[in-house]
């Protein structure tokens, strides 16, 4: 039951003895591979719907410290994620999608509450966020050979250009769709060895922590996917600005209060992150339709390019 | 960082150098040159011939066997700043009884401690067979000068060592100074020969540190480097460094003793130290003694595991063959 | 006797529980032949018979092929690529789970070392469906529409016959692919290695595979040459001998089937003096004893400098007295059993053509068991182009050995041979490496490697060893079609 129905209950007459009360969750930020509440000890509530519904838990309000740790802890995931084989990593998303699959009821619930959604609509949802999920899962072990290839070039030497995953990626999760705007996002990143700083849509963020908890008893390794909830004008600045972090994913700049996604984009040129800007021109940026295919954009917008040049001769 | 001076022994391990390299003096240059002309190691292959040589399974009877050959091969180590007459007792207490609770267990083939504490190993030893092993040469980083470092050996001698284990100089050998590397080695076992008390001259390991030289390369090569300065062992670490004796590094030194005897009929032993911590682990290593090296290898006179831990890991494991059933750390005692 | 002797150290039998008797798996169910033929299946290490197999029919084969289309017209052409994916997931996570079960069955059944099945065939199995199931879905993008603007779709029924060399894993590089694209099978296992294509019919049950995308049928020879000839097989995939991929070929000549065959070779394993020696050696080895040398990509031929042959030969020789020859289901044993008698008399028929055509033979000193197919690890040393042991394959752990002098020598000796499967390369120096690589007439050229196979990486032949790939993006081009409507 949820938190909302086990209060109505709770209110109306003749309710008490045969009732259960259930354990509400609490809600954690997810770092390093460990659930920790933020440094600054804040909370904020969290209501149905967005902002005008019930209550339905206090989630942790992030700070640029726990943004800060979470980067730590994504760079120091790198170097094994990235030089982890390409089956391996795809066999670990696949791995998540399963889990999904078996949580789906409860990812069905949170989606539903946070986005007012009929229970139909909300498996609906769901559906396509596991399936999102494994379509990025089968893209580990072919993008270098969609994306790479050998040179002709003029002269005796082996040339060939293959993709690299450029390193610690802060996303900005979508505002409006909570869990298949966040999968979308999110693994485009990791599936070619990103690592990431997830900060989450401020009013939704319930469904991303309970990814996380599937994310923490699959075999994702520690630190690979860091996952912040909080305001999004407060933390998003120094993620935005952070010299440590090599690219920014705007999407939840749309629709989010207070904030000026070309004002992150300004912060990032510091130290040139790649940026990937939210779709719509200027101020009137929105989600796109996250339910459509993606193309290649969210994978490619996080790999470089590298070309190798080796003689041949006898 | 001066050479060391030339002493009868050394002059006759240069004179075998060149007679072997065929050159007319022994050079930095010609010594890079014939190091430099040994084969390569491909790093790939390596480590799939030792990850395939690990899928062994030695069960039941050569189990039991490798297992009492493993004990027998240890050269038990106490190597911390906080080592006191008390532990390094306790410790040889330990190397003659290892299982008091089975008296056929065999006895390990040494004690290895710092210098200073030689002479409280040697006279817990006392009747036993059991050789005291010295790390020596300001062991483990030999950042000092070869005054200090002969010194250091000299002690271990006289204290009544029979086993010294010196660290080559890292620095010289990764900047290209073989030469150096190669009279420091002839200098320290002269010292075991010369100084060795009642003329029984003690058997030099050589640590290469195969950590900090880091490629397959740089272990085959000073791998034969130290067998040309006259090693009787050559030794993967110090155990004191990360990563320690790995399986492809420790191949690629049986591999050299193997060439090595082939080449001049001299047979060369080998020690794995550090981070060999479990029964696992120890077969895998008899494995690759057996299936490179061969037959004349599987001896403590030729094969030795540095290890502390390994020993009471054997003893369960032993303890299980014997009993059936799985043993507990109540059944071991602590050294 | 060595110091250090190896007890013995079996794999359990208990895992796999074999039947008396199989059917054919047709339309989702295991059903009785129309007709009444069937054979028996040994273990070739031990003779013993293991199962009674079916031989299907020409009705049987109408049938299954009948099956096929019915799934491919209906719910197995309606499905998405994604739901598609799904099923070929669930089937690579399927395989990983019964992994043990898998690899003693193709070690009974096949005679190749339990040590063998467990980390190769059956992981790279379980591997290969799991690669292709991410292309079910992303067909679009794998460059495979020549610019004809059409994306790809599937052929239609896919016939498909494997050998015995590598059971398992030739039926999931066969059935990956197919079923990624959309295709549906019928598939033939060889003769003396059915069961784990029986037992991975059951896999498809327990993955709730719609009936009739895949479909075995059990048989001979005859069978597989039926299957080939059926009208409602649009495109065949046949893995075998060249004799047989070219009666395949002149058999579908005019008409509108399309085959790709992956046949013979003669592979040059080229090692240079500057080789990193004992990796090389290590290369060799398993460049032609892996797998009873039983591979159709063997380095069967080993090309050394001549400065260094003496030398490679002595580290060779005395490589192969540490090989353990016996019971493939002992999990220390390298060398397991020749997979039929049929194929034994072949070895020991080449093998004596070798010696009287000159070649020095040496065998490794291994004690052959009594009961079953077994043969020596074996070197042909002064051997050159101009004999038969250098020209033909043997299909077994005989190695010929010739010299060379130069790169150029090299490339020419390798190249001189109508097969062009593969080829091995050592040396310590890159632009030798590629420069070889450049002029080596070969589909697969290892380079201080051998033997080494992977999902992604595409497989198969120049000239007589067959056309077509097989693995990575170009492997899918086999099972696609962006033309006409059929």
């Amino acid at each position: 039951m949820s938190p909302t129905a086990t209060r109505r209950k709770a209110a109306e007459p003749n309710a008490g003895a045969d009732q259960r009360i259930e354990v509400l969750k609490t809600y954690k930020l997810y770092i390093g591979g460990a659930f920790p509440r933020s440094e600054s000890g804040r909370t904020y509530e969290i209501h149905a719907a967005g902002r005008s519904g019930k209550f339905l838990a206090n989630a942790a309000m992030g700070s640029r410290k726990d943004a800060r740790d979470a980067v730590v802890a994504a760079r120091g995931a790198f170097g094994k994620w990235a030089s982890a084989t390409a089956y391996n990593r795809g066999q670990v998303l696949y791995r998540v999608a399963e889990l999904m699959e078996g949580r789906r009821a409860q990812f069905s619930a949170e989606v539903a509450a946070a986005e007012g959604l009929t229970p139909a609509r909300a498996d609906k949802v769901v559906s396509q966020s596991i399936d999102r999920w494994v379509w990025y899962a089968g893209w580990s072990d072919k993008l270098a050979q969609v994306l790479g290839g050998v040179n002709p070039v003029a002269g005796p030497y082996f040339n060939i250009s293959g993709p690299e995953p450029t390193g610690v990626v802060a996303a900005l999760a979508p505002q409006r769709s909570s869990l298949l705007g966040l999968v979308s996002v999110l693994a485009p990143i990791i599936v070619s060895g990103n690592t990431t700083v997830v900060l989450t849509s401020e009013h939704r963020p319930l469904p991303a922590v309970t990814l996380a908890e599937v994310l923490a008893t699959s075999d994702v390794p520690a630190g690979v996917i860091n996952l912040i909830t909080g305001r999004t004008a407060e933390v998003a600045p120094w993620l935005a600005s952070h010299q440590d972090v090599n690219a920014i994913d705007l999407a939840g700049a749309a629709d989010a209060d207070g904030l000026s996604w070309a004002d992150l984009e300004r912060a990032a040129a510091e130290n040139l992150k790649r940026v990937l800007r939210p779709a719509g021109n200027d101020a009137d940026a929105v989600e796109p339709d996250w339910s459509r295919t993606p193309d290649l954009t969210r994978m490619k917008a996080y790999l470089e390019t590298k070309t190798v040049w080796h003689p041949k001769g006898r | 960082m001066s050479s060391p001076p030339a002493t009868a022994h050394a002059r006759t391990a240069a004179a075998s150098a060149r007679e072997l390299l065929g050159v007319g003096a022994l050079t930095n240059a010609s010594l890079t040159t014939w190091l430099h002309g040994l084969p390569g190691v491909d790093h790939v292959g390596a480590d799939a011939r030792a990850a395939g040589l690990g899928t062994r399974s030695i069960k039941t009877t050569s189990k039991a066997w490798a297992i009492d050959m493993a004990i027998s091969m240890i050269d038990l180590t106490t190597l911390e700043g906080a080592d006191t007459e008390g532990k390094v007792r306790s410790l040889c207490a330990k190397a003659m009884t290892p299982d008091p609770g089975d008296p056929a267990t065999p006895r390990v083939a040494a004690v290895c401690v710092y210098n200073d504490m030689v002479a409280v190993a040697v006279d817990a030893l006392k009747g036993s067979h059991i050789h005291v092993a010295a790390v020596t040469t300001a062991f483990p980083s030999g950042r000092a000068t070869m005054a200090v470092k002969l010194t250091d050996t000299r002690d271990a001698l006289r204290a009544g060592a029979n086993e010294i284990d010196m660290v080559i100089d890292r620095g010289a050998f990764l900047s290209g100074r073989y030469l150096q590397v190669f009279n420091e080695i002839a200098a320290i076992k002269d010292a075991c020969t010369r100084d060795a008390p009642d003329g029984a001259p003690a058997h030099l390991k050589v640590i290469l540190e195969t950590g900090e030289l880091v490629t397959y390369d740089n272990v085959r090569r000073a791998s034969w480097l130290a067998m040309l300065a006259g090693a009787n062992f050559i030794k993967t670490s110090t155990g004191k460094v990360s990563p320690a004796s790995t399986a492809p590094v420790a191949m690629i030194m049986l591999e050299a003793v193997r060439d090595w005897r082939d080449l001049t009929g001299t047979q060369i032993g080998v020690k794995a130290a550090g981070g060999i911590r479990t029964t696992k682990d120890a077969m895998k290593y008899l494995v690759m003694v057996n299936e490179i090296a061969g037959d004349d290898w599987i001896d403590p006179a030729w094969f030795r595991f540095g290890a502390s831990g390994l020993l009471n890991d054997l003893l369960l494991q032993r303890q299980k063959l014997a009993s059936g059933h799985y043993s507990g750390a109540d059944y071991v005692t602590i050294d | 006797m060595a110091k250090f002797e190896y007890a013995p150290a079996p794999e359990s039998r208990a895992v796999v529980n074999i039947r008396p008797s199989y059917g054919l798996f047709i339309g989702g169910e295991f059903v009785e032949s129309t007709g009444d033929s069937t054979f028996k299946t040994i273990s070739p290490s031990s003779e013993e018979v293991l199962a009674e197999i079916t031989e299907a029919g020409e009705a049987d084969i109408d049938l299954a092929v009948r099956a096929a289309r019915r799934a491919f017209d209906g719910p197995w052409g309606r499905l998405s690529g994604a739901e598609r994916g799904k099923y070929l997931f669930r089937i690579a996570r399927i395989l990983q789970e019964r992994a043990r079960e898998f690899a003693v069955l193709e070690t009974l059944d096949n005679g190749k070392p339990i040590k063998e099945s467990r980390d190769v065939d059956i992981p790279l199995a379980a591997a290969h469906f799991f690669y292709h199931a991410g292309w079910a879905d992303k067909l679009e993008h794998a460059g495979l529409s020549g610019g004809s603007g059409q994306p790809p779709r599937p052929i239609g029924v896919v016939g498909q016959v494997i050998p015995w060399n590598f059971p398992l894993l030739m039926l999931s590089w066969k059935i990956a692919p197919a079923l990624a694209a959309g295709n549906t099978v019928v598939l033939k296992p060889s003769k003396t290695t059915p069961l784990t294509a029986l037992l991975f019919a059951e896999v498809c049950q327990q993955a709730d595979l719609p009936a009739g995308v895949v479909n075995i049928i059990t048989g001979t020879g005859r069978t597989g040459a039926h299957l080939i000839r059926h009208p409602g097989v649009d495109k065949i995939a046949f893995t075998g001998s060249t004799e047989v991929g070219k009666d395949i070929a002149r058999s579908i000549a005019g008409t509108r089937k399309r085959a790709t065959l992956e046949l013979g070779g003669k592979a040059a394993n080229i090692v240079f003096d500057d080789a990193a020696i004992d990796q090389a050696v290590e290369g060799i080895v398993n460049g032609i004893f892996f797998n009873q040398g039983h591979v159709c990509c063997a380095g069967s031929r080993l090309l050394v400098q001549e400065n260094v042959a003496d030398d490679v030969i002595m580290r060779l020789k005395r490589r192969l007295q540490t090989l353990r020859l016996g019971d493939p289901m002992d999990k220390n044993t390298d060398v397991g059993a020749i997979n039929s008698a049929a194929q034994l008399a072949r070895i020991r028929e080449m093998t004596s053509v070798g010696e009287a055509e000159g070649a020095t033979r040496w065998s490794a000193p291994c004690a052959l068991p009594e009961r079953g197919f077994w043969f020596a690890p074996t070197i042909f040393t002064g051997v050159s182009q101009a004999h038969r042991i250098a020209q033909e394959e043997i299909f077994g752990p005989v190695l010929s050995v010739l010299t060379f002098r130069t790169p150029q020598e090299a490339v020419a000796k390798a190249n001189n041979t109508p097969y062009g499967l593969s080829a091995g390369i050592w040396t310590e120096k890159g632009s030798r490496i590629l420069w070889m690589a450049d002029q080596l007439r070969a589909g697969v050229v290892w380079a201080n490697t051998f033997n080494r196979f992977d999902p992604t990486s595409p497989f198969g032949g120049y000239k007589e060893s067959g056309y077509g790939r097989e693995g990575g993006r170009h492997g899918l081009e086999g099972y696609v079609t962006t033309g006409a409507t059929r």
